[in-house]
């Protein structure tokens, strides 16, 4: 077989530049090989290189005195004291899941699971964020059902439990919608395990499935828009197989307790190639690589599919020399293909052999120091003012307020998402304290007692309308859920999630959203260790509402101190903290939107210094038993916050009785729906009372009295009443009820 | 007193037994890799549950071929207490330790959540002390845990005092509303005819610790320490 021979124009079909096919030829000074070409173009796409992003990512804080592995490598790793830290990081896996979403979601968490075991950390948790178009669109119940059942049927199967997440929904996502996960492990120290290729001579081996023509170009097609012939690229979506990831997983950390290894990567994006030049660039050397020794799923794979294939539950090893008997030992006792495929070498140079030809010859520092970054330009959207706009004194008000309470409570957003989570094993492993349903779930770590706080967020809509406030907001609300439940957030993981960034206004919504992310981690402390962005998220040239998804780690130090969002005892007083954080603030909000089909203004205000104060109020107030539960103001304002409170515990629906929190509120819907920045309801036995009014003046955090729990209705005088047990059951059947779904 | 907890590619639910075993009861555990071929020197067997060769074929189709599933019967043959829980419970159907089959869930979804069960017979080594009619709160986590079997076999269950539990509503009643999955007669767990192998899906090794949300299961475990302490006297 004759290889197609390289021009400009095949360098184009690969994504490349004519400057970036410039720095090709200047690298390399001569024609690159078809395997060459495919390895600079995936290693130079936006998803693997993260050209258009690098400048900015640059001014999140990422260092802190717990981090143990900032951004960077597989995965970020944070101490949690004892010898033992944790390991995290969120990714995308947003255009495979809308073409195909069962296998897109299934491979996603196959994925992020890799990037924290290759560390040497075993997965206790996951989560995911995930965001559809309206619920009425044709494809939206075909794309939930595929993407929950993905996450499921990976997940349950490797028996890692998926603790919590968020589901939302909005018509900017018709055309592509979000699939981001989360996986958080935990290890000891001395068993960290980093992605390097040292040691000249040392074996370089693969081991797990073997290599197939699936996935080959995913990183390229993660780095383009979608148009009309998307369906199309359906064989570019890799296959998931958690059993063998299972044995996969069992088999490295086996091999992690012995000292046979110097570094280990999983073959994710790019394949073969990333992890290759990804392990020699780190480790400043290069290697010696023949294919042939690679085990194959189908014959007559050409060498640029084998490096460029995305064949899942794979990871490359460099060894110690004379050690790859015990590392063949580990894995064929679980029954995996083990195979040494080359060396570490001393000249920096990526060698790649193929029926005793070299096919690929590649200056490793050049490949990874010459690859392009862009200052692309940014500019404020013309239309940004008029987004801005919005009066609320022009809405007309609902005739019934009670029934508009219901509605939101029931609706898309808001509605109890047990329909998703009842799918995936939450349980197993025998560590989810605080199961989902709250503002953050809770799990201990064995063997000690601590826990570990964990929650997702980000309200797109106030990313949408002013990237800068929304990017904060996503921080704040994440590091507020983890402090609701009673601990300190130590770090975060993000995915950032935009459209075009060839776009100005879209470079503009990703410029503003970082600084503003950026602003609220230093304020509150919180370094990012790990991360992803998903560019090109478009439809035919629309792009998505900017979304970077934050996913909180929060420690308690003491597990039993944990919180939930839900009351749990008729006679507990119902406050109000950081009450003077109220106020008409309709922009963004879920009321405008769901109720007057408006999605405009701009969102709430932020107090960074406030935000803080009220974290760790509420941290002591959860370790000095002062509160019984604490949920914090969000979507739906005090109202749907107040309802959350009553009905979504285990136990019956509760009622409460409390006055308006809000009475200078021009008119009843902007009280009980109006959104805010930084207020948290709060329960307490009455005898704490004192103790918690006390705590929250040392804080200087204004709270308010507002009622007490029990009774058959939620009731906020003079506003509106309804029974706990309606809302439960518009809450309980919302869900399928919104996308036609079976019960 | 030594338990086995074993261990087959894809069991997931190997360490919650362990931990369970080891931690919450207080009994000496250990894993038994499946390419092992004798019991000998174990009290008891724990089949944990898990995606065993990844369910790819029907679910315990492929363990139950394993060496270790020799000597599991030849245990079971002499009276030995064996538990398999979820995919365990699969892998002794198909190993005809215990009669019937596992059909998927009749709502084509997996399923996780806590369910009720009512207690039947409280003749095995794990049931003992659990009078009939108890109520235990329990979770369930399956894809497949619809039992199936013929009327004959069913009826047969029930005269020869085989049922150990079924899906019940939070008062005891067996309800339709309460099976998670469509399992006949609410069937939630089964023994054999000697009383000494009982499959379940529910897992008990989940529950065993109130700040897990329920310590019902530890019922099931403490149980079987008191029948091996009876034993050995």
């Amino acid at each position: 077989m004759k290889e197609k021979q390289v021009t400009p124009e095949l360098a184009r079909e690969h994504g490349l530049s004519p400057e970036e096919f410039g720095t090709v030829l200047a690298i390399l000074g001569r024609t690159p090989s078809l395997t060459e070409l495919g390895i600079f173009s995936v290693m130079w796409s936006e998803h693997c290189s993260y050209k258009s992003s690098r400048i900015h990512l640059r001014k999140f804080p990422t260092k802190g005195p717990r981090v143990l592995q900032g951004p960077g490598e597989n995965a970020g790793i944070v101490d949690i004291g004892d010898g033992l830290a944790v390991v995290f990081k969120m990714e995308s896996h947003n255009h495979p899941s809308f073409i195909e979403p069962y296998q897109g979601a299934a491979t996603g968490v196959g994925g992020i699971l890799r990037d924290v075991f290759t560390m040497g950390a075993r997965p206790i948790a996951s989560l995911n964020s995930l965001r559809f178009g309206r619920p009425d669109h044709p494809r939206t119940r075909y794309l939930v059902s595929g993407v929950v059942s993905g996450i499921a049927g990976y997940g349950n199967c490797i028996g890692v439990p998926t603790v919590g997440g968020e589901v939302s929904f909005d018509e900017c996502y018709d055309g592509n919608i979000l699939v981001n996960a989360f996986t958080l492990g935990v290890v000891r120290h001395e068993r960290i395990w980093l992605g390097t290729a040292a040691g000249v001579g040392n074996p370089v081996i693969y081991v797990g499935s073997k290599t197939g023509r699936d996935g080959i170009h995913g990183a390229t097609m993660a780095s383009g828009e979608f148009d009309e012939k998307s369906e199309e690229k359906r064989p570019t979506v890799q296959v998931g197989d958690p059993f063998t990831e299972k044995l996969l997983l069992e088999a490295c950390l086996e091999l992690m307790r012995t000292d046979a290894i110097v570094g280990i990567q999983d073959m994710g994006a790019a394949g073969l190639t990333s992890s290759s030049f990804e392990m020699a660039s780190r480790g400043g050397t290069g290697f010696l690589m023949d294919l042939d020794l690679v085990p194959q799923r189908e014959e007559g794979m050409t060498p640029y599919e084998l490096m460029l294939s995305e064949s899942q539950e794979r990871m490359l090893i460099v060894a110690k020399k004379g050690r790859e008997g015990e590392v063949r030992e580990i894995f064929e006792k679980w029954d995996l293909d083990v195979s040494v495929i080359g060396e570490v070498t001393g000249d920096g140079i990526g060698r790649v052999r193929w029926r005793g030809k070299t096919v690929a010859e590649i200056p490793i520092a050049a490949l990874t120091d010459k690859a392009p970054v862009y200052d692309r330009p940014a500019e404020r959207p013309e239309g940004q003012d008029a987004l801005q706009r919005l009066d609320p004194a022009g809405l007309p008000a609902p005739s019934d307020l009670g029934e508009t309470w219901v509605r939101l409570m029931g609706g898309p957003e808001l509605s109890d998402r047990k329909w998703v989570y009842r799918q995936y094993d939450h349980m197993i492993r025998t560590n989810t304290l605080v199961l989902p349903g709250s503002d953050a779930a809770v799990l201990r770590v064995k063997g000690t007692r601590k826990g570990i706080a964990l929650s997702v967020d980000c309200n797109s809509r106030y990313c949408y309308l002013d990237p800068f406030v929304g990017g904060m907001i996503a921080v704040c609300e994440a590091a507020r859920n983890v402090a609701c439940s009673g601990a300190e957030p130590i770090g975060l993981s993000d995915c950032l999630n935009f459209g075009n960034p060839e776009k100005p206004e879209v470079m503009w919504q990703f410029r503003s959203a970082i600084e503003g992310m950026a602003m609220a981690c230093v304020a509150l402390g919180v370094p990012v260790v790990s991360g992803n962005v998903s560019f090109y998220n478009e439809t035919k040239g629309k792009g998505i509402h900017p979304t970077p998804a934050v996913a909180m780690v929060g420690l308690l130090e003491d597990a039993s101190k944990r919180r939930v969002q839900w009351f749990s005892a008729d006679g507990d007083l119902v406050l109000l903290a950081g009450a003077d954080r109220l106020g008409v603030h309709l922009g963004g909000s879920l009321y405008l939107k769901e109720i007057h089909g408006q999605v405009a203004g701009t969102p709430p205000p932020v107090d960074l210094a406030h935000e803080k104060r009220l974290e760790e109020f509420l941290r002591e107030a959860a370790s000095a038993d002062l509160v019984a539960s604490a949920h914090d103001l969000a979507e739906g304002g005090f109202a749907c916050a107040l309802a959350e409170s009553c009905i979504s515990g285990p136990g019956s629906a509760m009622g409460a009785r409390v006055l308006n929190p809000y009475p200078e509120a021009t008119r009843p819907d902007f009280a009980m729906f109006s959104e805010c920045q930084g207020a948290v309801l709060l329960s307490c036995a009455p005898a704490k009372r004192d103790a918690l009014l006390d705590l929250a003046g040392r804080f200087r955090i204004t709270i308010k009295e507002l009622g007490v729990v029990g009774g058959e209705y939620v009731d906020i005088e003079g506003l509106a009443r309804v029974g706990a047990a309606e809302f439960r059951t518009a809450w309980s059947e919302g869900f399928a009820a919104a996308l036609g779904l079976e019960g | 007193m030594k338990t086995a907890v074993l261990v087959f590619p894809g069991s997931n639910c190997d360490h919650d037994a362990y931990h369970a075993l080891k931690y919450v009861i207080g009994v000496d555990a250990e894993f038994v890799w499946h390419k092992r071929s004798s019991l000998d020197g174990f009290d008891a067997v724990v089949i944990p549950g898990g995606f065993t060769y990844g369910d790819y074929l029907r679910t315990g189709a492929m363990a139950k071929l394993s060496p270790v599933m020799g000597a599991v019967r030849r245990f079971a043959e002499g009276g030995g207490p064996v538990i398999g829980i979820c995919n365990g419970f699969q892998i002794l159907l198909e190993a005809g330790l215990l009669p019937g089959a596992m059909i998927v869930n009749d709502s084509l979804r997996f399923v996780c959540d806590y369910v009720h069960l009512r207690a039947g017979t409280d003749r095995t080594p794990f049931t003992r002390g659990i009078p009939e009619g108890t109520i235990l709160k329990i979770p369930v986590a399956h894809y497949q845990g619809n039992y199936f079997a013929d009327e004959r076999t069913l009826s047969s269950l029930e005269e020869r005092d085989q049922v150990v539990f079924r899906y019940c509503d939070p008062e005891g009643e067996v309800t339709r509303e309460s099976n998670p999955n469509g399992s006949a007669r609410n069937i939630a767990g089964i023994c054999n005819e000697g009383g000494n192998v009982l499959g379940m899906m529910p897992h008990p090794e989940r529950c065993a610790e109130e700040v897990l949300g329920s310590a019902d299961g530890r019922r099931l475990f403490d149980a079987m320490v008191a029948w091996l302490g009876e034993k050995s006297t």
